[in-house]
């Protein structure tokens, strides 16, 4: 048995100084009170970028704490997914404290620690790290999504997200103790060698009820409910956080499962992800015609795109998980660019929400159209853009495994979804009427320009961002 | 000179003019004129660039020229790979050579958003000459798909009173038959390693393969083409398009479909193509009657030639799968030809669109009257379109007839009775348009051809009769490719008849 070191402190040195900075700002924020928001919230930016610069220049690599937590290449790059989503979601929020009585400097904290959270879930290589991580970041999430707590919709979502959520979690719960159980062992790699043997039912349980509670995480279907009253009803730069960050941890620590912990039954959980997969582009896609609220409608868009991430995890290929790396790098870029863009929904009276309230969007701010009809196309999935590509590389390692079925029903899917989304195209360059916008805040420039950008010119680094997939990938092959 | 990435600046040229018009910020007379000037002569300049292409073409062989090729993503093979050869190089002429043509034809017509509008069209010409020089086959779908995108805003922002309903089909359509042609590339990367067109060119797919790769690219393919039965999405885009756009539509987009055919269902699948072959000539055949049959009934002029539209493009599809150098040529030819006549007769509906505003036959009538500059213009279109010795009309149809003759003697009959119908719905639309007697007030007011408006239809008057009197600088280009494609197809065709009848031996 490993003993204790303090050099492997390091590998957990983001973790702990977010943990320890979260704590040094809820301080600062007690003594300060309640104008200590703006300070609050940029000591968080700048506190996430310092850790982010961390992991990016000095990354440590190797395992601690007995193999609990890991620490690759793989979990480097989700990482600094993590944090950029995490940052830009705090970033995205300063304008919208000061004019709709959001201000409380208790947001960038909470998102700190859900950040923190979600940083061991990413690294987590044991069933209890995993468990312990994703709690922390769930509570906080269930705080954050009530935040607003005199408006009835938003405590109306934290409640629902925390039934929902503490339901799935006790799933997930049951299902490692089976695992467990079955096994003998709660690290991932003890897991996967028990697992060669002769399988029995009873672990194949244990796997199913772990899947289904991860898969609430990333609100694919069949657990998906939650999501379109969350995002509809917490405030929207917490909705922008939730559809970013947690997201891509959910989906890296559903990868590290199945690859670190299931490899063995990949023809058991193989079928599980296609049956996801299917069900989430299918009901993302047909669901979202309907809604008239931009929020929900990007609820069963992050459901559809879920269930496009996980087409690569069905192909259970090395290729495979480098699309799904893919698919979460660019599905944040446009995820936080259309919420920049959302949140400047704002006339003189309010935030608006509903999608007819982009019409005549193209006259009355240019530049805002322009951004937001990148971001719609490249979620459709139109080349040259970058959401084309993250498509492509799913679909690429699908085929590969001769998932023929999975790949017909995913692009058909993508077809229909791409009607919602130049559905708002249509309402923002062929349609007129509705009054301008005040001009959109700085920090969502300067979000929605880098996101736009991004997705626009992905061609350019098409070529260097796939190599760094890849190498992700290698990880866990 | 020779080193000069020619593709690539003619492919980009026009996108560089895009930005330059972009960035004319304000919204004044002034400043939209600025916008046509930077348009116009971008497409100018992009037409004279290309012609050094063909200038610089090597008639007798029958390989891509021009090859650039550079790493893109190393990790899906992919690169950045362009080279024409006979089959591609004349669609990128034709390309440029209607651009200048679509830009004029928009000058007065397109009057709000004259920024956006310019802008789209530049975008649209750089991706529909990516699509013609692309030897990845990756990146011939990202020009390929990439196009719905200006083509949508075209048809949605400067469209007619149907225009929302218009594009939403047009682009749904078009992105629901490509997605299954994108499923089939991935399969080809991984039977053959690689997404480079010419390799792909050389490789043998295995004969069961090749049928479901030969569906999923006809399912774009045929879309785009567009062949009956999924053709309705052209009759709708056609209508609400603007002029410029309905050009660009006939003109080019609709050639991406039979080029398409000739660069990879026909020299790839050569085995699939051979099943296939008869179920193509049943489409075919259907599209060229039926549609014309359709077509005398419309009221609605651009729906009309968008109806004829699709019965030419009958032609096309019959005369590549025929498989010999007659079919091929005569599909090439027409669709080279029909880009011209149906682009020029979209202009002419929007000379007097642009006057009367309406696109109702019945609202004409006479128009010889008063603008014979116009009227002759028209009805050498016209007898381009019916097919008429002597015009570029028809040198492709005879030849693609010709084809099928050889191939299918009834599918060539059955065929046959199109250029009939095809007589009788264009000649009669010439009729109600412009004879009979000038009765209707709003029409006699109506001026003949304006300077503009001659400058865009006297040169295509010149080159409909050029072509159809001296075909050969076409077939000059063509011959060698086309020979290559057809003894290729052949060879495998035989091959595999070889193989069978071995198996079969023993």
């Amino acid at each position: 048995m490993q003993t204790f070191e303090f050099a492997q402190l390091a590998i957990v040195g983001p973790e702990l100084l977010l943990a320890v900075g979260a704590m040094a700002l809820l301080m600062l924020g007690v003594f300060i009170g309640e104008t200590s928001t703006r300070i609050v919230t940029g000591l968080s930016v700048a506190l996430l970028a310092i850790a982010g610069l961390w992991l990016i220049w000095d990354p440590a690599s190797g395992s601690a704490f007995n193999g609990a937590v890991l620490m690759d290449p793989f979990a480097l790059l989700m990482k600094i997914l993590v944090i950029i989503g995490s940052a830009a979601a705090i970033a995205m929020s300063v304008n919208f404290a000061k004019e709709e009585n959001f201000d409380r400097f208790e947001y960038p904290i909470l998102v700190i620690l859900a950040t923190v959270g979600m940083l061991i879930m990413v690294s987590a290589n044991d069933l209890i790290t995993l468990y312990l991580g994703l709690e922390m970041q769930a509570l906080a999430l269930y705080v954050i999504a009530a935040i607003n707590r005199d408006s009835l919709r938003s405590t109306e979502a934290g409640l629902k997200y925390f039934v929902l959520g503490a339901l799935s979690s006790g799933m997930l719960l049951y299902g490692m103790s089976l695992i467990y159980g079955f096994t003998g062992h709660t690290n991932f790699a003890g897991i996967a060698e028990a697992m060669t043997a002769e399988r029995s039912l009873g672990l194949v349980f244990g796997i199913v009820f772990v899947l289904a509670g991860i898969a609430f995480k990333i609100s694919a279907v069949p657990f998906h409910m939650w999501t379109p009253d969350v995002y509809e009803g917490a405030p929207t730069p917490v909705t922008a956080f939730f559809s970013a960050a947690p997201k891509i941890a959910a989906m890296a620590m559903l990868v590290r499962v199945v690859y670190g912990a299931f490899e063995p039954a990949v023809a058991d959980w193989q079928q599980i992800i296609t049956f996801i997969a299917i069900a989430s582009m299918g009901l993302g896609a047909f669901a979202a015609i309907g809604q008239t609220n931009i929020k929900r409608l990007m609820a069963y868009s992050s459901i559809a795109n879920m269930g496009f991430a996980l087409v690569g995890l069905a192909a259970g290929s090395q290729e495979g998980v480098s699309g799904v790396v893919l698919y979460m790098i660019i599905y944040m870029a446009m995820t936080l660019g259309t919420f920049a863009c959302i949140l400047a929904m704002r006339r003189t009276d309010g935030m608006v929400e509903d999608i007819t309230d982009l019409s005549g969007l193209s006259r009355s701010n240019p530049m805002m159209a322009l951004a937001l009809t990148i971001f719609m196309f490249s979620l459709a999935g139109i080349p040259p853009l970058a959401g084309f590509w993250a498509k492509y590389f799913v679909f690429l390692a699908a085929i590969q495994s001769e998932l023929y079925i999975l790949s017909v029903i995913g692009v058909l899917a993508s077809v229909v979804g791409a009607f919602y989304y130049i559905r708002i195209v249509k309402i923002m360059w062929f349609d007129d009427g509705e009054p301008a916008f005040v001009p959109m805040a700085g920090e969502l420039k300067v979000v929605g320009t880098i996101a736009a950008v991004f997705t626009l010119f992905y061609v350019f680094v098409a070529g260097p961002l796939s190599t760094v997939a890849t190498a992700a990938a290698r990880t866990f092959f | 000179m020779a080193d000069l990435p020619i593709l690539t600046i003619t492919t980009f040229l026009p996108l560089v003019g895009a930005l330059i018009v972009f960035l004319i910020w304000e919204d004044s007379e002034v400043a939209r004129r600025n916008v046509r000037m930077v348009a116009l002569l971008t497409t100018c300049l992009t037409f004279l660039v290309s012609l050094g292409i063909w200038a610089g073409f090597d008639n007798s062989r029958a390989d891509f020229q021009f090859v650039e090729k550079v790493e893109w993503i190393s990790e899906g093979g992919i690169a950045y790979h362009m080279g024409v050869d006979g089959i591609s190089m004349l669609f990128v002429i034709l390309t440029t050579f209607l651009m200048p043509f679509c830009i004029l034809a928009s000058w007065d017509a397109i009057q709000h958003r004259v920024r956006e509008y310019m802008i789209a069209f530049l975008l649209l010409e750089t991706l529909m000459i990516g699509v013609f020089c692309s030897l990845d086959i990756v990146l011939f779908y990202v020009f390929f798909e990439a196009g719905l995108i200006p083509m949508f805003i075209i048809i949605g922002v400067w469209g007619g009173q149907r225009r929302v309903y218009a594009s939403m089909k047009f682009f749904l359509y078009t992105l629901l038959g490509s997605v299954l042609m994108l499923l089939a590339i991935m399969a080809m990367y991984w039977q053959a390693g690689t997404t480079d067109i010419p390799t792909l060119l050389a490789y043998d797919f295995p004969a069961d393969m090749q049928t479901w790769l030969w569906l999923a690219f006809f399912a774009s393919f045929a879309v785009k083409m567009p062949m009956w039965p999924v053709h309705t999405w052209l009759p709708d885009a056609h209508v609400e398009a603007p002029t410029a756009g309905s050009v660009i539509l006939a003109g080019i987009l609709l050639k991406m479909g039979g080029y398409g055919f000739l660069r990879f269902s026909l020299p790839m699948f050569p085995l699939a193509s051979d099943t296939m072959q008869n179920f193509v000539f049943a489409l075919s055949v259907i599209a060229i009657i039926y549609t014309s049959l359709v077509a005398l009934m419309q009221e609605d002029i651009k729906k009309l030639i968008a109806y004829s539209s699709v019965a030419h493009m009958g032609y096309v599809t019959m005369g590549i799968f025929t498989a010999n150098v007659q079919g091929i040529q005569g599909a090439i030819f027409q669709m080279l030809a029909h880009g011209l006549v149906s682009g020029a007769l979209f202009l002419c509906v929007g000379v007097v669109y642009d006057r009367m505003h309406t696109r109702e036959i019945a609202a004409y009538g006479g128009l010889v009257n008063n603008m014979p500059k116009y009227a002759v213009a028209f009805l050498i279109f016209t007898m381009a379109n019916v097919g008429l010795p002597g015009t570029a009309g028809f040198v492709g149809e005879f030849l693609t007839l010709l084809g099928a003759f050889q191939a299918n003697t009834w599918v060539a009959i059955f065929a046959t009775l199109g250029v009939i119908l095809s007589a009788a719905y264009a000649l009669w639309l010439y009729r109600r348009v412009v004879f009979g007697t000038l009765d209707k007030e709003a029409l006699k007011a109506m001026l003949d051809l304006n300077t503009r408006e001659k400058v865009i239809l006297y040169p295509l008057v010149v080159l409909v009769i050029f072509f159809g009197v001296y075909p050969s600088p076409v077939f000059d280009v063509t011959t060698a490719s086309v020979d290559n494609l057809v003894a290729t197809v052949q060879a495998a065709i035989d091959s595999e008849a070889r193989s069978a009848l071995a198996a079969t031996g023993n």
